[in-house]
């Protein structure tokens, strides 16, 4: 007979302050697309506080199925150069499925990345980091609209929160906004 | 008790894309200075509510409120309605899974922060080591553990840290590891020292490490701070006490080791890492 391991508690979440700066960013953490590959989308945005003012220091991740479906990911997202000790950046042709961008002064980030493959609706879940906040949220950008259990869950006003909404005039470009508090706040989610 | 935070809100449209220059939001003043008694007034205020309900028979809450006022910047930043549901029975739930990393990732010496620089980094030499598990103790395996943290001095090698200590050339406090196949990671870095913010008027926050964590599943990442055993800042700072179970805020405390101390080397410092949130492998395991 095996015995059921007992469950550890977990270690508690932190903020991630404001200096990660020169520690979690790194080169072409955005560029999750291999760089110019065709199919390349842009998924870009601002991050805004309560009282709709941007955040300048947060940092998003971003995980998401490969354009073929896989979850497997791949290694060499923060691929390093063994001679100087900096970042080589991506090898160009891997997919690995994980990006991390900081905002910037006006609370922009941007994304480069291909077109996720997963089951379903098709959408790249992002997971929010800033100072001031404590524990960690996660979200998801939904690149189409259409039957999905969570976003059908939802009221019409706040499954919109969730809806990364195509710019036109701007080449597969879509437009995600996070907004943490107040008017349009967006949905955040938790596993269970 | 409120303290209103004036703030000017320029007319702008966020979706407009026109937005106005960048303004330092980290230097926004309250009207009147804090102090650390006020902060000690709502910090014991919360920790009473808190045991209250848990003498009510409220489970366990391990993770710090989003909105915990103390930690002022917290106010507008944290979601006022409730977190919805994943039902994690679906496999197919992307988050259910996550970023893999490998030898490209990291440089063997990434996780020695004393030989970054040409130079020997001031202050006390330690080892951090411990393992990250999940929570039913398994080994997090091949996982990328990241830490960043302020010098001796309690410094960090960041622009915005302007408070008069001196920054050392042979020290920036950045490491990166992969954990081994039983899950165990291992640092050697200098102890950092503790350092003054603006929350309130003298304001200290207790000398950390900042650890960032991946499990196997994206739900299961982790960003935190590990504190040194017996600190007496403890009890004054907002972001240690936002953790307001007791034995949880001791899990964020590392213990002191002699075996892991090295001789004429490095002090030795443990301390383990679980991670919470469902997995693949919790549902292929029939959870």
């Amino acid at each position: 007979m095996t015995s059921v391991p007992e469950k550890l508690l977990p270690t508690p979440s932190h903020t991630v302050g404001p200096f990660y700066g020169y520690a979690l960013p790194f080169p072409e953490g955005e560029q999750v697309a291999p760089k110019g590959h065709p199919d390349q989308i842009a998924l870009h945005g601002y991050v805004l506080d309560g009282q709709g003012e941007p955040v300048p220091d947060a940092i998003l991740e971003f995980w998401q199925a490969g354009p073929d479906g896989s979850l497997a990911g791949a290694p060499g997202s923060l691929r390093r150069d063994t001679t100087t000790g900096g970042h080589l950046g991506r090898n160009g042709t891997d997919f690995t499925g994980f990006g991390r961008v900081a905002t910037d002064a006006d609370g922009h980030f941007a994304l480069f990345t291909l077109p996720p493959g997963n089951a379903g609706l098709p959408y790249v879940s992002v997971c929010v980091f800033a100072r001031g906040l404590l524990h960690h949220l996660f979200t998801r950008a939904y690149l189409a609209d259409g039957a999905d259990p969570l976003l059908d869950s939802l009221p019409a006003e706040r499954r919109a929160t969730l809806l990364a909404e195509p710019q036109e005039g701007a080449h597969r470009t879509y437009r995600f906004d996070i907004r943490l508090q107040g008017e349009g706040e967006t949905v955040f989610l938790e596993f269970q | 008790m409120h303290v209103s935070m004036h703030v000017e809100r320029p007319a702008r449209d966020p979706r407009g894309g026109a937005l106005a220059t960048g303004h330092p939001r980290g230097l926004r003043k309250p009207t009147m200075a804090l102090t650390q008694s006020d902060i000690d007034v709502e910090i014991a205020d919360l920790q009473n509510a808190h045991d209250k309900s848990q003498a009510g028979g409220a489970p366990a809450r391990h993770h710090p409120p989003r909105d915990y006022a103390p930690y002022r910047s917290s106010l507008l930043r944290h979601p006022k309605q409730p977190l919805v549901a994943v039902n994690g029975g679906d496999p197919e739930t992307v988050e259910l899974s996550g970023p893999v990393f490998g030898a490209t990732d990291i440089t063997e010496i990434d996780q020695d922060l004393t030989r970054q620089h040409q130079g020997e980094p001031l202050g006390e030499r330690i080892t951090v080591s411990g393992r990250l598990l999940d929570s039913n103790g398994r080994p997090v395996r091949g996982q990328l553990v990241e830490i960043w943290q302020a010098n001796a001095s309690g410094r960090y090698a960041h622009l915005r840290d302007q408070h008069p200590a001196p920054l050392d050339p042979n020290f920036t406090g950045v490491g990166r590891t992969l954990t081994d196949d039983q899950g165990r990671y291992s640092f050697t870095t200098i102890k950092p020292g503790a350092y003054p913010w603006r929350n309130h008027t003298n304001a200290w926050r207790p000398a950390h490490i900042h650890f960032s964590l991946f499990g196997d599943a994206f739900t299961q990442r982790l960003v935190t701070q590990m504190y040194f055993p017996n600190d007496p800042l403890f009890r004054y700072d907002p972001i240690l006490r936002s953790v307001t179970d007791e034995s949880a805020r001791e899990r964020l405390v590392a213990a002191y080791n002699h075996d892991l101390s090295q001789p004429e080397f490095s002090l030795g410092y443990e301390w383990d890492i679980v991670l919470d949130g469902p997995s693949a492998t919790w549902i292929e395991e029939g959870r």
